[in-house]
């Protein structure tokens, strides 16, 4: 085969609910992109995504030039697949946000158990919220709703959309929510209604959760899982009486971000740390231990491969990563502690 | 007699050295860990805030281990904390311990009051001879404060991860043995040198980041999942608002980063005027006065539910508008995961660093009164 290789820069989220994997060409468009359910199994997820990638890029021979990880796994799959820069998911999102809409002034970010707002001018980041203390507002409340409306998530926009006049829902508690919509279903308002005042008490209770104390100007981007629900977006556009961007790959914006974060390196042929689409061959295993060093006991993970320890991390003074970290003495990078 | 105190720090170095000279024996609690918090988050109210929760669980852990006598400083401030003592010494009783409790508070119940309280551990002892002992006890906290003062700063620019903080292990050692003034003040120059033997980098381009807050979380590392050892190994310089001998200091003039307590209400007053409880108006004089002096960016740090930081919390938008500052706030309550922290954290870090190149942030102006002395 003679087809030359193009360059791709491999961008990877691993969150609580999904892992999106996604390939960007050199100007940053998607030539290939996965959203797959976690399922609280990292690894396999990965894994599996990588392979998923390789299946969809058949036909291409791509030269893989960078790697981004992001999420709360993002070191996990960091170490997995070779990352060149790991990095958390605000700014991963806030990145992909400016890439898609230049000059964004706001990013409304609602993933499967957190919700982020990004506050953005002149293209860097000056303020940011994350939920804190309720995921009242969050894809999983949604997921558990549809369900048990015996509507799939899919069209749960559609309906939501379809409603003229939204039923009040108490939106501040999860548990509350839905015991408010049941008494709605009962004293029989019309299940769209039902739907679309869930949109409304959602987006309620995330504007009083983080936007707080916040300038929300226009440009809004809307991104996330959550941001396929249309019933979501034109409930933001009503209480904020701006209009919202859903972006085309909104529910991938995490890799993306990560994957233009790893372009930005600006490496050359062969000095990425990406080891190959083969890793989703391995078998990994993890495990922790206690580490007695000092007073503070830390739980140390380690990860192995082939009985081989490829990482060792989770202690407060570091001494586990050092030990590890091939290029030790080398400048320390911020990544997650 | 065996006297503990609940953990807040490196607090038990200087209660270390207070009851040798008081001549009572001190049993330090075992090291906070999730257990202590598990255990004393399972017998205090839910609602109660994080403090208490951990004191509890050192009670409990400390009687488990013999202490019969239980010290807690403070115990009718002007917050919930004006209630600590007094639910703790509830809770411990309704558990069916047996023991003696000691609530000290100089300030509201004067200075008599707190003298028949040591002298309640310690028969022969005069007030004299209490000052002195207080006196030289307080010179050797002050010693380790600034030991840790300095340790933030090194950490930034550490070669190789972790050394600092073994330094200042190593640090400790030598100043805990010291007992005559002199040899303190000799073992404080000792220990300062060990800490500033790490080897350093100095070209490395750190932020500069100021931590404020609530008292407690501040100064105890295990409560906030120990923030400035993570900052430090993110290259963060770091000064924070509070320190037991500035905030006990006499005369209490030396608050907020050794500035007197005046100035940092003057600061604090375009905002804030009034006392609110706990630290709410410090944090918002520390806020301006960090924003002043060209710091990069500021955490503010508070037990989930504390009304004055919760105060100071709701005034800080504006402060951040009028210096234009970036404000991280983190709420610290038993279901606090690390995870959420350190991914604020970095986002945070990332949003200093881009600004700084922009140009958004002054120049740093270095604060000239900490002075390497053990002397006060």
């Amino acid at each position: 085969m003679d087809i030359p290789a193009r360059t791709g820069y491999l961008g990877i989220d691993v969150g609580s609910v999904s892992t999106n994997l996604v390939i960007l060409d050199e100007h940053a468009d998607v030539l290939a992109a996965i959203y797959r359910r976690t399922q609280g199994q990292p690894i396999k997820a990965v894994q599996e995504g990588l392979r998923e990638l390789t299946d969809l890029l058949l036909d291409q021979k791509i030269e893989v030039r960078g790697v981004g990880t992001t999420g709360s796994a993002r070191h996990l799959s960091g170490i997995i697949v070779g990352a060149d820069v790991v990095k958390n998911e605000i700014t991963a999102h806030a990145v992909a946000a400016s890439q898609v809409v230049p000059d964004v002034n706001t990013v409304l970010e609602i993933g499967g158990q957190d919700s982020k707002l990004i506050i953005l001018r002149d293209g860097i980041v000056t303020d940011f919220a994350m939920n804190s203390v309720c995921a009242a507002g969050t894809g999983s409340f949604l997921d558990h709703q549809s369900t048990r409306v015996g509507i799939p998530i899919e069209e749960f926009g559609a309906y939501a959309v379809r409603s003229e006049s939204p039923a009040h829902i108490a939106g501040r508690c999860s548990v509350f929510a839905e015991s408010d919509m049941i008494h709605k279903q009962q004293v029989g308002v019309a299940v769209e209604d039902i739907i679309y005042g869930l949109c409304h008490a959602l987006v309620r209770n995330y504007l009083n959760n983080l936007g707080k104390g916040k300038d929300l100007e226009a440009p809004i981007v809307f991104q996330g899982g959550v941001a396929a629900n249309a019933g979501m977006k034109r409930a933001f556009e009503d209480a904020l009486g701006l209009e919202v961007v859903v972006p085309a790959h909104h529910n991938v914006m995490g890799a993306i971000g990560s994957a233009i974060l790893a372009m930005e390196l600006g490496l050359e042929a062969g000095e990425t740390n990406f080891k190959g689409f083969d890793v989703s061959d391995l078998h990994y295993d993890t495990s922790t231990f206690g580490c007695n060093g000092c007073s503070n006991t830390c739980e140390v993970v380690r990860i192995k491969v082939g009985g081989k320890t490829l990482a060792r991390w989770g202690g407060r003074c570091g001494k586990w990563e050092n030990e590890d970290s091939p290029g030790a003495g080398k400048k320390r990078v911020r990544a997650s502690a | 007699m065996k006297v503990s105190v609940p953990h807040m720090g490196h607090l038990h170095w200087m209660m270390d050295d207070l009851f040798e000279r008081l001549e009572v024996e001190y049993v330090k609690p075992p090291p906070s860990t999730t257990k202590t918090l598990t255990i004393g988050a399972k017998h205090s109210p839910e609602f109660a805030c994080l403090p208490l929760k951990i004191n509890v669980g050192n009670y409990i852990e400390a009687l488990e281990t013999g202490a019969d006598t239980l010290v807690m400083a403070g115990g009718h401030g002007p917050c919930r904390f004006g209630y600590y003592g007094i639910v703790e010494q509830r809770i411990l009783l309704d558990l069916g311990y047996e023991f003696n409790f000691l609530m000290l508070e100089p300030f509201s119940d004067g200075a008599l009051a707190f003298y028949k309280t040591f002298k309640s551990l310690s028969p022969g002892l005069t007030i004299p001879k209490l000052y002195r002992i207080l006196k030289i006890s307080f010179s050797k906290g002050r010693a380790f404060d600034y030991l840790y003062k300095r340790s933030l700063q090194v950490r930034a620019y550490e070669v190789n991860r972790g050394d600092t903080s073994r330094a200042i292990r190593e640090a400790e050692q030598i100043l805990t043995l010291a007992r005559t003034p002199d040899e303190i003040e000799e073992a404080a120059r000792e220990a300062l040198a060990v800490v500033d033997a790490v080897e350093q980098d100095p070209d490395r381009e750190v932020l500069k980041v100021c931590v404020v807050g609530e008292f407690f979380l501040l100064l105890e590392p295990f409560s906030n999942f120990g923030l400035e050892e993570i900052l430090g190994h993110m290259d963060v310089y770091l000064e924070r608002s509070v320190w037991v001998t500035d905030w006990i200091a006499p005369k209490r003039d030396n608050k907020v980063y050794g500035f007197p307590k005046k100035f940092v209400e003057e600061k604090a007053a375009p905002y804030l005027n009034h006392n609110v409880g706990g630290e709410g108006r410090e944090t918002i004089g520390g806020i301006v006065l960090a924003a002043e002096r060209g710091f990069d960016g500021i955490i503010q740090l508070l037990p989930f539910g504390c009304m004055p930081e919760n105060i100071a919390t709701s005034i800080i938008p504006k402060v951040q508008r009028d210096h234009d500052i970036p404000v991280l706030t983190l709420a610290f309550d038993e279901q606090t995961g690390r995870a959420g922290m350190v991914t604020r954290i970095e986002a945070f870090l990332d949003l200093l660093e881009a600004r700084r190149k922009t140009g958004k942030t002054g120049t740093y102006v270095s604060y000239v009164s900490q002075k390497p002395s053990a002397a006060v």
